[in-house]
């Protein structure tokens, strides 16, 4: 991939992601900040199809955006094929491992699997 | 080691424009029998005009001769007497003792160029970085086919791109870059900055080779906007302003 | 035998100083990217604890819920609020909006891309970033 797409992709996840994540922490001070963390609560913030929807967008978007930063920050620490070749894949096995888990616990607390 | 002594007598000092001291560190380093650099301490006189490139040598001249260091046209238009200035990348033609407001100078080789002896440094890295992005005219005509003369250019044209023109190859920006520090393959703002220049020329039609050639994991997206290099361009070319530029075409905000 | 670089590494890379408020912002920007990252990789761990049912929520939010916590929480939503900020202000300066025009250099050289524009937004994230702790302060140790 060009990394001139890698880079729109990594300021549009940015730009993306601020709206999701402002609204993501606007929703805990609604109801009072340490309501909106009991176990009920987040319960029937799961169980809300457009709120699991955001949450997975955040999930996505920030993984891709964070791995992405730490992509350039360690392809700037030190180059060579070998190396640079596995930052490339590490960091796209991290961003498929943190996707992956997340949406497990968001998909299985959506269908009710707690 | 220090060396504090005062210079021969054969220049009396001007008794109108009585001189103060400063201590001058000058980092000396031979990588063939060195292992670590190390500097020598040499008290010179200065006046208010006097700058860092005449205390070197005077020091030169007085006291050791072996002190290497590159230098030539004395006003700030070679480039070759780029080296660190208590910490900072400065011309030493250009860095006046005064300006620096301090009893101590310290000179060192610039950072991020290998060093050959004390003070001077290899260039071959800036040069083929230089040379990758093609700086040069690129186009199918020449000015001997063409129906003119020559490739005309209205003043406005080159307004877009003088500024970028005037870099004299010093290095300072390289040696200020913070991705330079560590980065080994990044091609560095000079280069970034005179791929723009041939860019925003009216008479160039390479804008999509040199794009394509700064499109990669070491190239313009290396580039972070620190504006470290802008800070320390001794002739104003400003080259964070030409690499958002360039990166502006790319990125599709200028087509 | 390749020769020494002479390159600063990662020292000279993380020092912010000798160049001014841009190159501050370049370091606070890596370092909040970096922070912000291990703390949504936590972030993603310690929510999974929902899977363990009641017993396992209320585990974890006995300790996140303490005052090193929400210290800690402080934290990350003021690496959040620069990191945004400076974020879109370095996006912009990207496309080369705000880096002003080229025009003829002239002594004493001062470089116009590094201007008051670029150096407000620099500014006005870190303030946004102290007014976003003190609120999350009031809102968590309010309670």
């Amino acid at each position: 991939m060009k990394e001139s797409t890698i880079m729109k992709i990594h300021y549009g996840t940015a730009l993306a992601s601020v709206g999701l994540v402002a609204v993501h922490i606007l929703m805990r001070l609604t109801t009072g900040f340490s309501d909106s963390l009991s176990y009920e609560n987040v319960l029937a913030n799961y169980r809300s199809v457009p709120y699991v929807i955001m949450l997975e967008l955040i999930l996505i978007l920030l993984a891709v955006h964070g791995f992405n930063g730490l992509r350039v920050i360690l392809l700037e620490l030190k180059q060579g094929r070998v190396y640079e070749k596995a930052v490339s894949y590490g960091v796209v096995i991290g961003m498929i491992a943190l996707i992956g888990y997340g949406s497990r616990t968001i998909i299985m607390t959506n269908m009710g699997m707690v | 080691m220090a060396q504090v002594s005062s210079i021969a007598e054969e220049q009396a000092p001007n008794p109108l424009s009585a001189s103060k001291t400063i201590l001058l560190r000058i980092s000396r380093f031979n990588p063939e029998s060195d292992d670590s650099s190390k500097f020598m301490e040499f008290s010179v006189p200065y006046q208010k005009w006097t700058t860092v490139l005449e205390a070197i040598l005077d020091v030169k001249k007085h006291f050791d001769h072996s002190i290497a260091v590159r230098y030539s046209c004395r006003q700030a238009t070679c480039g070759s007497c780029g080296m660190l200035i208590n910490g900072k990348p400065r011309l030493a033609c250009f860095t006046k003792i005064s300006e620096l407001d301090s009893d101590v100078v310290t000179v060192e080789p610039m950072n991020n160029f290998p060093v050959i002896r004390d003070l001077a440094v290899k260039f071959e890295r800036l040069f083929d970085s230089h040379q990758k992005i093609k700086p040069y005219l690129i186009r199918d005509d020449t000015e001997l086919e063409s129906d003119q003369r020559e490739f005309l250019q209205s003043p406005e044209e080159l307004e877009n791109f003088i500024q970028f023109a005037n870099c004299i190859k010093c290095g300072l920006c390289n040696s200020a870059c913070p991705t330079m520090s560590t980065d080994s393959s990044f091609v560095g703002p000079q280069a970034l900055a005179q791929a723009y220049r041939y860019v925003a020329d009216s008479r160039d039609k390479g804008k999509d080779t040199r794009l394509d050639i700064i499109d990669e994991s070491h190239g313009i997206w290396r580039c972070h906007f620190a504006g470290s290099c802008s800070q320390v361009c001794p002739k104003g070319v400003d080259p964070a302003m030409g690499i958002q530029f360039l990166r502006g075409y790319l990125l599709g905000f200028r087509s | 035998m390749t020769q020494d670089e002479n390159k600063e590494g990662v020292k000279g890379m993380a020092n912010p100083g000798r160049y001014g408020i841009e190159r501050i912002a370049y370091l606070l920007m890596r370092l909040t990217g970096l922070g912000l990252l291990g703390y949504f990789i936590a972030h993603v761990y310690e929510t999974s604890n929902i899977l363990r049912g009641r017993m396992g929520w209320d585990d974890f939010l006995a300790m996140t819920q303490t005052t090193e916590g929400h210290i800690f929480l402080v934290l990350v939503i003021g690496m959040c609020v620069f990191h945004t900020g400076n974020g879109i202000r370095i996006m912009l300066g990207h496309g080369g909006v705000g880096v002003g025009k080229p025009a003829r250099p002239d002594y004493p050289y001062d470089p116009a891309s590094q201007n008051y524009r670029h150096k407000i937004g620099i500014y006005s994230s870190i303030v946004l970033a102290a007014v976003a702790m003190m609120y999350g302060m009031a809102v968590m140790f309010g309670e």
